[in-house]
């Protein structure tokens, strides 16, 4: 297993054949009448990693690979279908008791996509940014919560007195700033960022990627960062799992899938990416689509689109396998076929 | 470099104003630019920078109260900005096509794909109900669609996002147009996909001499896919000139901020390059140079002269900072 630079070996959360699969039937007397099946989105379907302290743990892949469904999975917006989650090696997977829940929910915040849609528009920045200390009772008095509010508007870059505007007066980069700080409000040492700079310029997507690398180094956070990006995965990661199709078909350290990547989907993955450097470079063009997760192909699911796929590749699912520290599930690597 | 003879498309002095109950916003100001036939100009810029009203004017499709102030939009030679809506309902569609963003809201979801694509074609050309569904299979087939034959009497909700936008790309070429409008094409698709309608759209471009004018905010599908780019900031054109002169070297200082801030695989950096600030509101842009308030570079003079376009090397620049240089290199005029 790669080492990490960190003393304490255990991970911070570790995810274990996670599973989530959706409902997505027709109604009852429909499958009656028609003779239907229930039928289910395998949005995640058994995967694993784990995160270091301090790391930042990407996830990547193209929509409807399941990326979103583990991050809502770890932060407990949905419930696993099976597998486990640890959280500093405490399982926190099918948590029934609330009392569980609260247990852990106080270490995890998460940033979501849209900052539109993120924060009430009807709420003070102030009463937004305030809302977890209250709910988590961190800080008790009017005063001494304004304060920490203005304190917290102040890192990531906005005035204390910005806590008296309604966010419709913020850009779209100022809302993520007001996003990033109502989760730090609730003081976590994990943070689950969806996507959080798809929605913005690149010249604000920038200034939000430095703000979130700045706040780890001073807190010592640990992210879980998921994008469809792969420059931006490149630049703030320092593990990266690509998925496709619900499954993790390869993880390893950034450097090291960016330089030597091994699976055919991530191959095709970094080809696909326009590329500054090399411009009007004729691309190798890339064949196919990703197939509803509904009734995903058999055997290794992206075995349609893969260059070397053979017989076994339709029949049997490939198993992770652990090379040098990368972790890849796919038949043509474990025989030696390719690289 | 500006031969209006050869240019397909001529835009001249473009101002588009919004007039509102506090005063006339300029949405875009006075930018002027030419593609010729066969190329494609990408143009670029952050949200709110102009780049999108100016694709929507070239068209005839500006939204009300928004409204061309001043300037000239000269297709092949013919003014077109100033037609009555019938002569410009004509020209649209038949010598101007137009791809929008997000496939699923430009496609009818109540036509079958075939209904849509004939219908637009009997518009524009005169065929009967047969030759217009081969024409519109050709199409399907050109845009690679697989299986065309089948799919052509599907519903837009049965197309994945990418086989969408394909239709949405065959109906834009219909009537062969001269010149298409690409508003931000790829930005609704996954990367792989993106790779794929990029090299479509170059391929066509190439096949029929099609120019187009592809509007988005991604460089790297611009240095993917243009020939040369124009960078805009609060409705000014910045910088214009061969992709890779733009990025490669990138002039202006806010095109070099902007390259900068993008991420690049296999260059680790610690802090990406960060443009202080943002970009201005279109009633709060300052005077002299709109950029001026956010450079690093910046002097008295561009806080209240304002730059012109001016040569540097192979591109035109608005900034004060090349003043010196139009001696030296005289390249055009």
């Amino acid at each position: 297993m790669n080492s990490t630079a960190h003393n304490d070996a255990e991970p911070l959360v570790s995810v274990d054949g996670l599973v989530r699969h959706f409902d997505v039937s027709a109604p009852f007397l429909n499958r009656l009448f028609e003779r239907l099946d229930r039928s289910y989105v395998k949005a995640v379907d058994g995967i694993d990693f784990e995160i270091g302290r301090g790391e930042t743990f990407s996830l990547v892949g193209e929509s409807g690979c399941g990326k979103s469904t583990v991050a809502r999975l770890i932060v407990g917006l949905y419930q696993p279908s099976a597998g486990s989650i640890r959280y500093e090696g405490v399982e926190i997977g099918p948590v029934e008791a609330a009392a569980d829940r609260k247990r852990m929910q106080p270490h995890m915040q998460m940033i979501f996509q849209d900052p539109y849609a993120s924060l009430n528009p009807r709420w003070r920045v102030a009463d937004i940014v305030a809302e977890p200390i209250r709910v988590r009772g961190l800080l008790q008095g009017k005063p001494e919560i304004l304060s920490r509010v203005g304190d917290l508007l102040s890192q990531v870059g906005l005035s204390p007195a910005d806590g008296d505007r309604y966010p419709h007066e913020f850009s779209g980069g100022q809302r993520q700033r007001i996003s990033i700080a109502r989760a730090l409000a609730g003081e976590p040492e994990f943070l689950v960022c969806d996507e959080p700079t798809s929605a913005l310029d690149v010249s604000v997507q920038a200034q939000i990627l430095n703000l979130m690398k700045e706040l780890q180094d001073r807190l010592g956070l640990t992210y879980l960062f998921i994008s469809h990006d792969l420059a931006v995965v490149y630049h703030v990661s320092t593990k990266v799992g690509v998925m496709y199709l619900g499954r993790l078909v390869e993880w390893a350290d950034t450097k090291t899938l960016f330089e030597n990547p091994r699976h055919p989907y991530t191959r095709m993955l970094l080809d696909a990416i326009p590329d500054l450097e090399m411009s009007g470079r004729q691309r190798i063009p890339v064949a196919g689509e990703v197939p509803s997760p509904i009734n995903p192909p058999s055997g290794c699911a992206f075995h349609p689109r893969c260059p070397h796929a053979e017989e076994r590749c339709r029949t049997e699912a490939p198993e992770a396998r652990v090379y040098d520290g990368v972790h890849v599930s796919c038949h043509a690597v474990a025989d030696g076929r390719i690289g | 470099m500006q031969g209006d003879s050869q240019a397909l498309l001529s835009v001249r002095n473009l101002r588009i104003e919004f007039p509102t109950r506090r005063g006339t916003l300029v949405a875009v100001d006075d930018i002027s630019f030419d593609i010729s036939p066969g190329e494609i100009l990408g143009v670029v810029g952050e949200s709110g920078a102009g780049k999108s009203l100016t694709g929507a004017a070239i068209i005839g499709l500006l939204e009300p109260p928004g409204r061309i102030a001043q300037g000239e939009i000269i297709l092949e030679g013919e003014r077109i900005d100033n037609l009555p809506y019938e002569a410009i309902r004509r020209i649209r569609g038949r010598r101007i096509g137009a791809i929008f963003q997000d496939p699923l809201t430009s496609l009818n979801p109540l036509y079958s794909v075939s209904r849509q694509l004939t219908e637009t074609i009997q518009t524009h050309l005169p065929m009967n109900d047969k030759q217009a569904r081969d024409r519109a299979l050709e199409l399907l087939d050109e845009v690679g669609i697989p299986g065309a034959e089948e799919r052509i009497d599907h519903y837009p909700h049965q197309f994945s996002g990418g086989m969408r936008q394909r239709v949405v790309i065959a109906l834009a070429l219909c009537a062969e147009p001269r010149l298409i409008i690409a508003d931000e094409p790829t930005t609704a698709l996954d990367v792989s996909i993106q790779a794929q309608i990029i090299s479509l759209l170059k391929r066509l471009c190439k096949d029929h001499g099609t120019a187009v004018m592809l509007v988005t905010h991604d460089m790297g599908v611009i240095a993917e896919a243009a020939d040369r780019v124009a960078v805009m900031y609060s409705g000014r054109i910045a910088e214009i000139g061969p992709v890779q002169e733009v990025v490669r070297a990138a002039k202006h200082p806010y095109t070099h901020g902007l390259m900068g801030s993008i991420p690049h695989i296999g260059h680790h950096v610690d802090q990406l390059t960060q443009i202080e600030g943002s970009m201005p509101r279109l009633q709060e842009i300052p005077p002299g140079c709109p950029f001026n308030p956010r450079c690093e570079d910046v002097t008295d003079r561009c806080r209240v002269e304002r730059p012109n376009l001016q040569p540097a090397e192979h591109s035109e620049v608005a900034c004060h900072l090349f003043d010196g240089q139009t001696a030296e290199v005289q390249v055009n005029e």
